[in-house]
C-alpha cells in the first residue's frame, strides 16, 4: 500500500529522479514521512498505482525512515561544523515521535542520500527544519497508533505512544515501532495541522543533551575529509600565484614531473600535480619554476577604507528633510567607523577527496552547501548533477566561510586528469589567502539631536559590509539606513553574523557617544529610546548579572552596554575593561543576555553563545586581514591572532527562555554586542572613542 | 627507522626530516592527530613522546626516532576512555572536535606534570592550543574535573 505525501516547502526548484517507486526502493521496508508540497501529491493520491510522477527535488524538506528494527533515520541536507544540529535536530525528532534519544541517526549533507537543501546557514536549521522534522516525526507516530489501534481493534485515542513503542494503557498490550511496520513499505501522508507538543511540555527537546557521537570525537576515531584514505588514493597540490595580480606567463614543470610518482596536470593557466605521498607533492610543487606578470594594482590595508567608499555604487544623496533635519538640529554628531577584513580561520583547512567511477563523480569534502557544490562540480565538468554525489562528513567548522567548494573542483580536476582518486588538503596560507573573507567596511553615521535629548535625525550608510542589522531598533522619527555595494578587491562573503558585526559595532557606539554627549546613562538612555521588549528584556537581564547599577566609576576601569537584533536573537552585552598607566587595556569581565524564542538544548546554546563571544573578541580587538600589493601578508596563525585561552575574560551568559515563542537559530547573534560594548567600556574610561576595527590591533600592522 | 608509537613498533621510510605528523597520518594511517597551521601555533597536532607534550607538526621523525610516542588513538586502553577523554565528554567540551585531540594530548600531559592545576597553571599550559569554536572554558573545566577523578 503507497499513500501520498503532503507537506512543507522549501525553496529551490530543482528536478530529481525521486519518484515514489524510487523513493521505496532505496528505502527497503519500514515506515518513511517524506515531507512534500501538498499541491503535487493531491494529484497523486488520486492516481493511487502512479508510481513514476517526479518528486521535484525543492518540494521535498526531509525524510524520516523508521526501521524494522525500531531504530530511526533522519535524512537531511543540513550538515554538521560544530554548531550541533546534528543533536538538536535528533531531539526534536525524538520528542514527537516518543522514541529515545538514542534511537535516532541523522544522515546529513550526502546529496546521494537525502533531499536538496539550499545550505547550512543563516541560522536557519532550527527554525525551519526543526519543525519540518517535528511534524514529519508527529505525523509518524500519530500513523503508528493507528497501526496499532486496528492491529488491537482498539480506539487510537485510548492508546499512547512512548520509548519506541505503542501501549494500550487498558490491556498492557505493546508493540515497538519497527514490529508494527514489518515487512511493509509505507510512504505517509503528512497533514499540516499535526499538533506538536508545546514548548512547556517538551520532554526530550528543551533538555541539555550532550553532543551526539562524543566517542568518536574525543578517541580520535571521527574521519575528517583530510583523515580519509580510499585504495589508489593520490595527493593532489595545486600551483598557486604568488599575488592575486598574477598571471602565469610560462611555467616550466620539468623538474617536478621528473620526480617519481609525479604527475603535472595542465589544462591552460591551471598547473596542479598529484604524487603518492603529500610530502612528494609539496616537494614537487615548489620545483615548478613559473613565471608570472603583474597586472593592475590594489589597495592596501590602510587604502581601503577610501577604496570602499570612491567605488561604490552611491549616488543617492540623503532625502532633502533628512538633511534638513540633521542641519538644524540643536546638536550633530557624526563618525566614521572602519572594519576592517578578518579571516573565518577554520581549524580544518579546505580538503575534499575525488573519485570518478566511469563519468560518475563522488567528492567527499567540508562545505556549508554540499548541493550547491554539486552544481559547481556538474555544470564545471558538464556532467549531469544526478551523476556527482557530495558527501559531507562532520567537519572541523566554517563559521559562515565555506560556503563554497574549492577544494572539490580542484581534486575533481586532478582525479580525472590521473585517473586515480585525489585527495587535496589546502595549507594554512592557501585557506588564508585563496577562500574569502568577511567583507571590509565603511559606515558613515550623522545623527541630529534634539534640545531634549531625543535623536531627531539619523542617517546610516555601510558601505561594502552587508545590510545585515543595518536597520536600528531606536525609536527615531526621521532615519535612513542603507547598505552600498562596493568593489571588494578581495573575495567576500559571509561570516557569523555578517555585516551585522559591522552594523551593530556602529550604531552602537554611536550611540554610545550621544548617551556620553547627553551625559546620560547607557542603560537608561537605551530602554527609554528602545521600543521592542524582548530587547529591553536582554538589557535588563544583562545589565542585571552585571551589577550594571553597582559600577562606581573607578580610576582605571570602564564599563561598556550594547544591545542589538539579528535573525530571529536578541542580545545585550556589557564589558567591564581595566586601563593601566602605560594605557594598556584588559577586558575583565563580559556578560551577555541571550533570547531566542523556546531553546532547544540550553548546553548547546550556552556553547554556541560563549564560543560566539569567544570569537567575537578577535574581530574586536586584534583580528584584521593585512595586505599590500596583492598579497596577505599574515597569511600564518603565527601571524593573524586569534582568540586563545588567555585572551578569554570571566564570560557570564544569561539565557532568556520565552517557551511561549518559536525557537529561533542561536549560532551566529551572540557575537554582536562584544566589540561595542568594550569600545563603549573604553570610552567610558578614557573619553576615547574608538571607531576602528580591531580597536586594539598593537603591534599586528606592517605597514 | 623504527618508531614506537602507542607501545607498537613501526617500520618507516621516511625522510630524516619529515614531520612526525606527516608520518602518522599519511604514511601509518594514525589520522587522530590533526594538521592546523604547520609552524607548532596551533597545538592540534599535539602527541606526547616519552609523556611530554610536542608539536608532531615541526618535529622532524628523526627526533623521535626510539623514543615513546603516544597520540590520541593510544590514550583508550581496553575499552576504558582516560580520564582526561570522559572528562571532555562530560564536559561536552568541544564544537566541532577538530582541535580535542590536540587538546586532550595537551591536558594529559600537563596533568601528569601537575596533578593540581589551578586556572592560571592550565592556562599558561594550554595557551599553545587553539580552539577557534571558543569552548576554553568548558576546557578549562573538563581538565579540572579530569584532574579531580585522578586524584582520587
Amino acid at each position: 500500500m503507497s499513500e501520498t505525501v503532503l507537506a512543507e516547502l522549501p525553496e529551490e526548484k530543482k528536478q530529481s529522479g525521486f519518484s515514489r517507486r524510487s523513493f521505496l526502493k532505496a528505502f527497503g521496508k519500514g515506515l518513511v514521512v517524506v515531507i512534500v508540497a501538498k499541491d503535487l501529491f493531491s494529484r497523486e493520491a488520486l492516481a493511487a498505482n502512479s508510481s513514476s510522477a517526479a518528486i521535484p527535488e525543492n518540494q521535498v524538506g526531509a525524510w524520516i525512515h523508521i526501521l524494522e528494527d525500531g531504530t530511526v533515520k533522519v535524512f537531511t541536507g543540513k550538515v554538521e561544523v560544530g554548531q550541533n544540529i546534528r543533536t538538536s535536530l535528533s531531539q526534536a525528532v525524538a520528542e514527537e515521535l516518543h522514541v529515545p534519544l538514542s534511537s535516532v541517526t541523522m544522515i546529513m549533507g550526502d546529496t546521494g542520500l537525502v533531499p536538496f537543501d539550499a545550505g547550512t546557514f543563516g541560522s536557519r536549521s532550527t527554525p525551519q527544519m526543526g519543525p519540518q522534522l517535528r511534524r514529519a516525526a508527529a505525523t509518524a507516530r500519530l500513523a503508528l497508533i493507528d497501526m496499532a489501534a486496528k492491529n488491537w481493534n482498539a480506539d487510537p485515542k485510548s492508546l499512547q505512544a512512548s520509548q519506541g513503542m505503542v501501549i494500550n494503557p487498558g490491556t498492557n498490550k505493546k508493540i515497538g515501532y519497527g514490529e508494527l511496520t514489518k515487512g511493509q513499505q509505507l510512504l505517509l501522508p503528512l497533514s499540516n495541522d499535526v499538533q506538536l507538543a508545546p514548548a512547556n511540555e517538551w520532554k526530550v527537546l528543551g533538555k541539555t543533551a550532550l553532543k551526539i557521537n562524543g566517542n568518536s570525537f574525543v578517541t580520535g576515531k571521527h574521519q575528517f575529509v583530510s583523515d580519509m584514505k580510499v585504495p589508489d588514493m593520490l595527493y593532489g597540490k595545486v600551483l598557486r600565484p604568488p599575488t592575486y595580480l598574477s598571471k602565469l606567463i610560462s611555467a616550466d614543470i620539468g623538474n617536478a614531473q621528473a620526480i617519481p610518482g609525479v604527475t603535472v596536470v595542465r589544462d591552460g593557466d591551471f598547473i596542479g600535480l598529484v604524487a603518492t605521498n603529500p610530502r612528494i607533492a609539496e616537494k614537487a610543487i615548489q620545483m615548478i619554476q613559473a613565471q608570472w606578470d603583474t597586472i593592475g594594482t590594489q589597495p592596501s590595508r590602510t587604502e581601503i577604507f577610501d577604496h570602499l567608499v570612491k567605488n561604490s555604487n552611491s549616488g543617492r544623496g540623503a532625502a532633502n528633510d533628512l538633511e534638513q533635519a540633521l542641519a538644524s538640529a540643536e546638536t550633530r554628531l557624526k563618525n566614521t567607523f572602519h572594519v576592517n577584513y578578518i579571516a573565518h580561520v577554520p581549524l580544518e583547512p579546505r580538503a575534499a577527496l575525488a573519485r570518478w567511477d566511469d563519468g560518475k563523480l563522488t567528492v567527499w569534502t567540508g562545505t556549508q552547501r554540499p548541493f550547491g557544490v554539486r552544481t559547481d562540480l556538474s555544470r564545471t565538468f558538464n556532467v549531469a548533477e544526478d551523476n556527482v554525489r557530495v558527501i559531507m562528513p562532520d567537519t572541523g567548522s566554517a563559521y559562515g566561510g565555506k560556503h563554497s567548494g574549492e577544494a572539490a573542483l580542484e581534486a575533481a580536476r586532478l582525479a580525472r586528469a590521473v585517473k586515480k582518486p585525489v585527495k587535496l588538503v589546502w595549507t594554512r596560507q592557501e585557506e588564508f589567502m585563496w577562500a574569502y573573507f568577511r567583507p571590509a567596511g565603511v559606515i558613515e553615521v550623522d545623527s541630529g539631536i534634539g534640545k531634549d535629548g531625543n535623536i531627531v535625525a539619523w542617517k546610516f550608510h555601510n558601505y561594502n559590509s552587508g545590510p545585515a542589522a543595518v536597520n536600528t531598533q531606536y525609536a527615531i522619527s526621521n532615519q535612513e539606513n542603507t547598505y552600498i555595494p562596493s568593489k571588494t578587491p578581495f573575495k567576500q562573503g559571509s561570516y557569523r553574523g555578517l555585516a551585522s558585526t559591522a552594523n551593530v559595532f556602529a550604531r552602537e557606539s554611536h550611540i554610545g557617544d550621544i548617551i556620553r554627549l547627553l551625559k546620560k546613562d547607557q542603560l537608561e538612555f537605551r530602554l527609554k529610546n528602545l521600543n521592542d521588549e524582548r530587547l529591553k528584556a536582554v538589557l535588563q537581564a544583562a545589565a542585571k548579572a552585571f551589577g550594571w547599577n553597582n559600577n562606581i566609576q573607578s580610576q582605571g576601569r570602564g564599563y561598556g552596554i550594547a544591545c542589538g537584533f539579528d535573525k530571529g536573537d536578541y542580545v545585550a552585552t556589557c564589558a567591564e575593561i581595566a586601563i593601566n598607566d602605560k594605557k594598556e587595556i584588559k577586558v575583565i569581565r563580559l556578560t551577555e543576555a541571550f533570547e531566542c524564542g523556546a531553546i532547544v538544548n540550553p548546553g548547546q546554546l550556552e556553547n554556541q553563545v560563549m564560543g560566539a563571544m569567544i570569537m567575537g573578541l578577535g574581530g574586536a580587538l586584534f583580528e584584521a586581514i593585512d595586505f599590500a600589493g596583492g598579497k596577505i601578508l599574515n597569511d600564518r596563525l603565527s601571524l593573524y591572532r586569534v582568540p586563545r585561552f588567555e585572551d578569554v575574560p570571566k564570560i557570564d551568559i544569561v539565557m532568556l527562555n520565552r517557551d511561549d515563542l518559536p525557537s529561533a537559530g542561536a549560532g551566529e547573534a551572540a557575537i554582536i554586542g562584544v566589540a561595542p560594548a568594550i569600545r563603549n567600556a573604553i570610552l567610558d574610561a578614557t573619553g576615547i572613542g574608538l571607531t576602528t576595527l580591531p580597536l586594539l590591533p598593537g603591534s599586528g600592522f606592517s605597514i | 627507522m623504527v618508531l614506537t608509537i602507542n607501545g607498537i613498533k613501526h617500520e618507516v621510510d621516511a625522510d630524516a626530516g619529515a614531520s612526525l605528523l606527516s608520518v602518522l597520518r599519511d604514511d601509518l594511517d594514525i589520522t587522530g592527530s590533526k594538521y592546523g597551521c604547520g609552524e607548532g601555533a596551533c597545538g592540534a597536532c599535539t602527541v606526547l613522546v616519552n609523556g611530554s607534550a610536542i608539536r608532531s607538526c615541526i618535529t622532524p621523525v628523526s627526533n623521535v626516532a626510539g623514543k615513546e610516542i603516544t597520540t590520541i588513538e593510544g590514550l583508550e586502553k581496553n575499552g576504558k576512555l582516560h580520564p582526561v577523554q570522559e572528562a571532555f565528554l562530560k564536559s561536552d567540551a568541544f564544537q566541532c572536535t577538530y582541535c580535542t585531540s590536540g587538546m586532550i594530548m595537551s591536558s594529559v600531559s600537563l596533568l601528569m606534570k601537575n596533578p593540581k592545576p589551578t586556572d592560571a597553571d592550565i592556562v599558561a599550559a594550554m595557551n599553545g592550543n587553539i580552539c577557534r569554536c571558543g569552548t576554553y572554558p568548558r576546557i578549562i573545566k573538563a581538565i579540572k574535573l579530569a584532574a579531580e577523578s585522578q586524584n582520587k
